[in-house]
């Protein structure tokens, strides 16, 4: 019997489920890596969440759900990276959210036919995907890939020094409306098929942990886009075999991804201390005035 | 003036109504290590932002290597006063340090044996070797600092500006910085606006000084500036300036009163900002 569970798993509907999943997992790997690193987590929560007011209004007046999803996510991006100029962003965010989320109730009770769909927006249908979603995906997918790739290293000065880099000429508010633009597109591509709540949980998962696991940008990132993979697909395939929520996986594998990277760091540290015990000269007594 | 790396003509610079820096002049020539003296809230701060061009001028001009600045310019190399580096961050100190060089360009590195060359070339020079591959927000205050120089170096900048980079370091990290920003830049022909509030440090290193208080500032040598006169006209009320062994003594004067006992009581009841001992 698992023998011929293993080998349906990878024929049909299934093939489209694999491939959409993994361009996914990818992008979320890949710009996840810089929300991380830049401390959008909050921002990355509200802008698929809210977009969800987008594909209900789309539903209403009868425009496609993707179209009503990108627009309300690039409303959501712009929102918050302009009302939030300022200093910190959460308190915009917090209200950008709250006040989408309500749209986005009023346009489901207008509606009054939608409840399936909304289910759908929020955990995804990763085993439903069709042959004419996978080229979009694929598209936007690389287009996300492209624009990080682009601008790699204005965000990684810009997350790691702001002040610096806004001397050599790399404006932090143009680098922020970037980069939540980049966040809003891969939220339009990413929500149709796994769902608000998950790219949520992948987005942050494995690249959070990929940054436990080794010193070098270049191979945090490589490793968040292979951890996004695992837990995505394994996730899949754990769905395939207990007929659970594929959500169910995705959500507990990323912590679980998360948590043992930060084990494994805590247990590189404590190791390398010992080898090499360095003595750290007291910080911070200030200039002898 | 004309070959001035860096010069200050008659800056303004007012802020929410308040005037932060009136009439500033001076000049820096290339190589040339001057330091920028003044308690806190003098303006320090606000006179780096306006040379980086974050901070307009209300009056005035500043020219760097003789040209109205422009905000993308390799031209001037900085160290910011106070930066929190993320321990979260995947990044260690030799890619901070090679982001000096390219950060601006989008896309890919082009020529990475190159970039690698000149990266372990600035490493070596502010003798941050031993740390690099270390992930930045792990190291100390002072390694921080050498791998910020090397950052802001690496570009191949006439100026540095280097916003209180001794503030938060204890007096052995601090000479040792003081040093290295000395060598690496008369070894590189590269002009040094140091800010501090603390003259001590870098009175054995600076070619010049500029003195700021209450938004204005006096230039010159600094047996120029370190006058009470001086100071005095400055701070409208009397300073006293004392020499202890080489070391100076910028004491708040309480009056005319010139004997001993009466600059014990003002060194004591001093502010601290307005004491350099």
């Amino acid at each position: 019997m698992a023998a011929g569970a293993g080998r349906l798993m990878f024929e049909g509907f299934m093939v489209n489920a694999w491939e959409v999943s993994g361009i996914v997992a990818v992008v979320a790997g890949v710009v996840g890596f810089f929300t991380v690193l830049r401390g959008s987590v909050f921002a990355a929560h509200a802008i698929p969440n809210g977009s969800f007011a987008g594909a209900a209004g789309a539903g209403l007046v009868g425009v496609s759900t993707i179209f009503g999803l990108g627009v309300a996510a690039f409303v959501g991006a712009l929102g918050i990276g302009l009302l939030g100029r300022r200093g910190r962003h959460d308190a915009v965010t917090a209200l950008m959210l709250v006040m989408m989320l309500a749209t986005g109730a009023l346009f489901v009770s207008l509606g009054n036919q939608y409840e399936p769909a909304v289910y759908a927006l929020l955990f995804g249908e990763v085993l439903g995907v069709s042959d004419n979603q996978l080229w979009p995906t694929l598209v936007l997918g690389l287009v996300c890939v492209a624009a990080i790739a682009a601008l790699y290293r204005p965000l990684m000065l810009s997350s790691a020094l702001p002040e610096v880099g806004e001397a050599r000429g790399i404006g932090a508010f143009r680098i922020e409306l970037a980069f939540l633009g980049v966040l809003a597109l891969a939220t339009a591509m990413t929500v149709p098929v796994v769902g608000t709540l998950l790219i949520f949980s992948l987005m942050i998962g494995a690249p959070a942990a990929a940054r436990s696991l080794t010193d070098r940008p270049g191979v945090a990132m490589a490793l968040s886009v292979v951890l996004a993979l695992v837990v995505v697909w394994s996730a899949i395939a754990a769905s395939y075999e207990t007929d659970w929520p594929v959500g169910f996986f995705v959500g507990t594998g990323s912590a679980a991804v998360f948590v043992a990277a930060r084990l494994w760091q805590a247990g590189r540290e404590r190791f390398a201390r010992r080898r090499r015990p360095r003595g750290r000269q007291p910080e911070g007594l200030g200039s002898v005035a | 003036m004309n070959e001035a790396v860096l010069s200050v003509e008659g800056l303004g610079v007012r802020i929410a109504g308040r005037q932060v820096l009136d009439g500033i002049d001076f000049a820096i020539a290339p190589g040339q290590f001057t330091g920028l003296i003044g308690s806190n809230g003098a303006g320090k701060t606000t006179l780096f932002r306006a040379i980086l061009g974050l901070q307009p001028a209300t009056d005035g001009r500043i020219l760097v290597d003789g040209r109205p600045r422009t905000r993308r310019t390799d031209s001037i190399g900085y160290v910011p006063q106070k930066f929190l580096l993320d321990p979260d961050l995947p990044l260690r100190g030799r890619d901070l340090v090679g982001l000096g060089l390219d950060a601006r360009k989008l896309g890919f590195a082009v020529n990475r044996r190159r970039k690698r060359e000149l990266v372990e070339e600035m490493l070596a020079a502010v003798g941050a070797e031993a740390f690099a591959d270390t992930r930045v927000g792990r190291l100390s205050g002072g390694e921080q600092q050498r791998i910020l120089i090397a950052h802001a170096l690496i570009s191949g900048p006439r100026l540095l500006l280097a916003d209180e980079p001794l503030a938060n370091l204890d007096l052995r990290s601090a000479q040792e910085v003081v040093a290295l920003l000395a060598r690496v830049c008369r070894e590189r022909g590269v002009a040094v606006l140091i800010s501090a509030h603390e003259i001590n440090a870098l009175l054995p290193v600076m070619d010049r000084i500029v003195y700021l208080a209450h938004g204005r500032a006096a230039g010159g040598t600094s047996e120029e500036v370190i006058r009470p006169d001086v100071l005095s006209r400055l701070y409208g009320h009397h300073v006293d300036v004392i020499d202890v062994h080489g070391r100076v003594l910028i004491v708040a004067g309480a009056g005319d009163d010139e004997d001993l006992h009466g600059c014990e009581e003002t060194v004591e009841h001093a502010l601290p900002g307005e004491v350099a001992p």
